[in-house]
């Protein structure tokens, strides 16, 4: 086997009442790309930070190639040739990808920037992970994916032999991976060292060449994707499997609870149609920028769009959400921490923040009710937490998305909205996710599911709704729901489609021919 | 932590991160207090009649008009805004009240002063949610403005108070509390209140702290934010009645500077700028914090061109030791 790059022995972290880490090793070689897997706080992020210069451990050492090493900041582990590229993007949107690229490094002369050096030092780097990006385009132009792997190029610019990638996936659609795997496999082939970090197991498995996998800060094994299967890496994970509920079908003759008729999204071609029946989820894939979020926005009245939506049979006013709130719709914004939560206010404050009026007289809050409704509220979603009083931002990233429901839940919705409900949060809060969705359609809610994880649109959806650039392309419902058709259905591309017949079926790959009703023509 | 064998049960039924919160939140809470707490004791050991009730009281009395400012500038940057127009509202509602006080009598003269302050706040807030303003620009126009009309309505002569029923109230004692200081407190008791424990106040503070969140929620975020300036405005005329009936003349230079002395209180006493934190309890320090600083300098006698200096230094220190101690914000 090759050679070590970096070796990390005996790391230790502590923070006050928590042990972050507790002894783990960890190393990576040249061309390889390791994997990092196990829950929210299991110390996966913490260790990285501790190979980036970030955090400063307890105890353990640190070694690069043969000679010991401390990282007091950042800078130190720059300068040994370790990039981290972090889960949020830190782009500057209105510059373009050569400076985003350069940032801090553009070529220049006595003042002047040498742009013709700048874009051709970029264009190398781009080039140097086949990717189709002009390097003029202002950043802002490039789809979310597309930014995260400029992220990438970045930290390629200076001479990095460590890579390291926190949830590069997380926000990226089918397509996007696919580019984003190809890059990183380039880059492995270049002889990085690579340590990847992902909650997507399927991706763990195809992608890397050794797993990592941590439990509460303690190593639970190191090992070859070859010995390792999907199921065992899930038990060393959790000591759990993760499951979806298995639901009951749906009665045909339910009543229609969401209808939305001739819905106009911004830059959408054909109006969007479809309904939803008490009991039900319906699932929508499609890729990142398909066109989903806009249509759940504007359903709720978050943006304006003409159309008409139904609740219950009765005409919706879209004035604004809270209007939309009122007659019993309820959207988790796929944004958690920039659309939804108060992070710096309280657990209670962000329970109660749908649902105020319930718990308030005369527009005095009724402080036992509103204890006592919190409280019920973040049992009944299995919150864990110490304290309602403590901030939002001290919690996981599962038990944020719980605070959440637990807020909607509380308004008592009829027509429940989730944009990406599980992304980035680990397999046991994923399950649990899954089993209160169960639960509200069992009771008669309506459920639109939002996901571009393929595993849960065919584990949770009664019906599947495919869109692509912003209108909806196919519907697939029971047995004709498989992920190669919900696969095909989103990512056909759009040359194979004349544009005066936009029917996937016209053109489409054989395997479309299970489609039931193509909507929207 | 070290249980491996229950894994079957619950993994992520510990809030890791929960704990890890160190010093932070309490230097936050606590810290202005803290520095008060400070000061007097060094206050009570420098200056030997700085503990007298009177002295206490006379402190208070002083506080109370910057004090009410910053009660209504406490909800306004909660909401993340800014109000630099209080001290120019203060300034016209002195100099209208210093007249029509002797025209109309004195309650009606107080009612007309509020529903100015208020209309004056509630262009500001029109001007921010409808129109899209800055805050700080919206009422940095707000300030030219007003006072503007300040000095028009005077054509920059003082209006003398003679209504003795009005001058009365001003230095006057209820229960041996000087009537302004029973105004401030009384007020920061109700301003407590709703922020604490009112629906709107929740709505306050989720504005500040994610904008699109609240929006997303069902909170009317427009009508809040325009609802914490016409507070401010409120404020700005209730300061302006104690300014009047205190000092018993209308000038229109009456309120300069008075907004930054409200922004300062309520920064020192730990509201965040960005929006989302503060109380009003807070407010009460930092506004006491500063009237106690001068108040000691004036007892031991420093030049009042000095003074300057000290407070400017508190103000900085005090924000940078929240800073410092806070994760984040």
């Amino acid at each position: 086997m090759t050679h070590a790059l970096v070796e990390l022995r005996g790391i230790t972290k502590q923070y006050p009442g928590v042990v972050a880490l507790k002894g783990v090793d960890f190393d990576l070689r040249a061309g390889e790309v390791h994997a990092l897997a196990g829950e929210n706080g299991a110390g996966k992020s913490t260790l990285m930070k501790v190979l980036g210069g970030g955090v400063a451990p307890d105890a353990g050492e640190i070694r690069v190639g043969d000679q010991l090493v401390r990282l007091r900041s950042p800078k130190d582990a720059l300068a040994l040739g370790i990039s981290v590229v972090h889960q949020e993007l830190v782009s500057a949107p209105m510059l373009s990808v050569t400076e985003n690229i350069l940032l801090g490094r553009l070529p220049r002369r006595g003042g002047r920037v040498l742009w013709a050096a700048a874009h051709s030092q970029a264009r190398a780097v781009l080039d140097r992970l086949n990717l189709d990006i002009s390097e003029r385009t202002e950043m802002s132009r490039l789809s979310l994916g597309q930014q995260q792997l400029i992220e990438i190029a970045r930290a390629l610019v200076r001479d990095t032999k460590i890579l390291v990638l926190d949830e590069p996936s997380a926000i990226l659609g089918q397509a996007e991976l696919e580019v984003l795997y190809t890059v990183v496999d380039t880059l492995r082939r270049q002889g990085v060292g690579i340590a990847y970090i992902s909650h997507r197991l399927g991706e763990v498995m195809s992608l890397s060449d050794r797993v990592t996998v941590l439990k509460d800060g303690v190593l639970q094994d190191t090992l070859l994707v070859e010995d390792l299967s999907e199921e065992r890496l899930v038990t060393l994970m959790t000591g759990r499997e993760l499951t979806a509920p298995v639901r009951s079908g749906i009665a045909l003759d339910a009543p229609v609870l969401l209808d939305v008729q001739d819905l106009q999204v911004k830059g959408g071609r054909a109006p969007i149609n479809f309904s939803v029946r008490a009991g039900e989820i319906v699932g929508f894939a499609g890729l990142v920028g398909s066109g989903r979020t806009e249509v759940a926005r504007a359903i709720i009245g978050a943006d304006r769009a003409p159309g008409r939506v139904y609740i219950d049979g009765d005409l919706l006013n879209r004035r604004n959400p809270r209007s939309s709130r009122r007659r019993g719709l309820a959207y988790l914004p796929e944004d958690r921490k920039d659309q939804g939560l108060l992070l710096h206010r309280s657990i209670r404050e962000n329970i109660g923040l749908a649902s105020l009026k319930t718990r308030s007289r005369w527009g005095l809050l009724r402080s036992s009710h509103d204890k006592a409704d919190t409280q019920r509220h973040a049992s009944a979603v299995g919150l864990k937490a110490s304290d309602l009083n403590s901030n939002a931002a001290t919690l996981s990233g599962g038990n944020q998305q719980k605070v959440m429901l637990a807020r909607w839940l509380a308004a008592s919705p009829t027509v429940l909205i989730l944009d990406e409900p599980t992304r980035g949060i680990d397999v046991g809060s994923k399950s649990e996710i899954y089993r209160l969705m169960k639960e509200l359609t069992d009771s008669g809610l309506a459920v639109v599911m939002i996901s571009s994880e393929i595993e849960e649109i065919l584990a949770m959806s009664d019906r599947v709704i495919v869109m692509r650039e912003r209108r909806i392309v196919a519907e697939f419902a029971g047995d004709e729901i498989s992920e190669e058709a919900v696969t095909r259905a989103a990512i056909v591309s759009t040359d194979q489609v004349s544009p005066g017949n936009p029917t996937p079926e016209t053109n489409a790959p054989e395997g479309l021919s299970t489609i039931r009703g193509v909507v929207n023509d | 932590m070290t249980d491996q064998s229950g894994t079957l049960t619950a993994p992520a039924q510990r809030p890791k991160s929960g704990r890890a919160r160190g010093i932070g939140p309490y230097v936050r809470k606590y810290g202005a207090a803290g520095a008060l707490v400070l000061l007097v004791v060094v206050a009570s050991l420098t200056a030997e009649n700085f503990l007298e009730v009177q002295n206490i009281l006379n402190v208070l009395r002083q506080i109370s008009i910057v004090g009410v400012l910053a009660l209504g500038m406490t909800f306004v940057i909660i909401t993340a805004g800014i109000d630099l127009s209080v001290g120019a509202m203060l300034t016209v509602v002195v100099v209208y009240t210093a007249n029509t006080v002797q025209t109309m009598g004195v309650v009606p003269a107080i009612a007309v002063a509020l529903v100015v302050g208020a209309f004056l706040g509630l262009l500001n807030g029109l001007g921010i949610t409808l129109g899209g303003v800055q805050p700080f620009v919206m009422t940095l126009g707000m300030m030219a403005f007003a006072k503007g009309i300040a000095l028009l309505y005077t054509q920059g002569r003082p209006i003398p108070i003679t209504n003795e029923a009005f001058l009365q109230f001003g230095s006057g004692r209820t229960l041996g509390i000087p009537n302004p200081a029973l105004v401030f407190l009384i007020l920061l008791i109700v301003a407590w209140v709703v922020l604490r424990h009112s629906v709107f106040g929740r709505s306050v503070y989720a504005v500040g702290a994610n904008e699109e969140a609240a929006r997303l929620s069902g909170i009317p975020v427009k009508r809040v934010k325009c609802a914490v300036y016409v507070i401010s405005g409120v404020m700005a005329g209730v300061a302006g009645i104690l300014y009047a009936s205190q000092l018993g003349v209308g000038t229109p230079v009456a309120g300069d500077g008075y907004e930054l002395d409200a922004i300062a209180a309520t920064v020192v006493g730990g509201t965040s700028l960005f929006g989302g934190l503060g109380t009003v309890g807070g407010t009460f320090i930092g506004a006491a914090l500063l009237g106690v600083l001068s108040n000691l300098l004036n007892l031991t006698g420093v030049s009042p061109y000095a003074q300057n200096l000290f407070s400017g230094t508190l103000i900085v220190a005090a924000v940078m030791l929240q800073r410092r101690n806070s994760q984040g914000r």
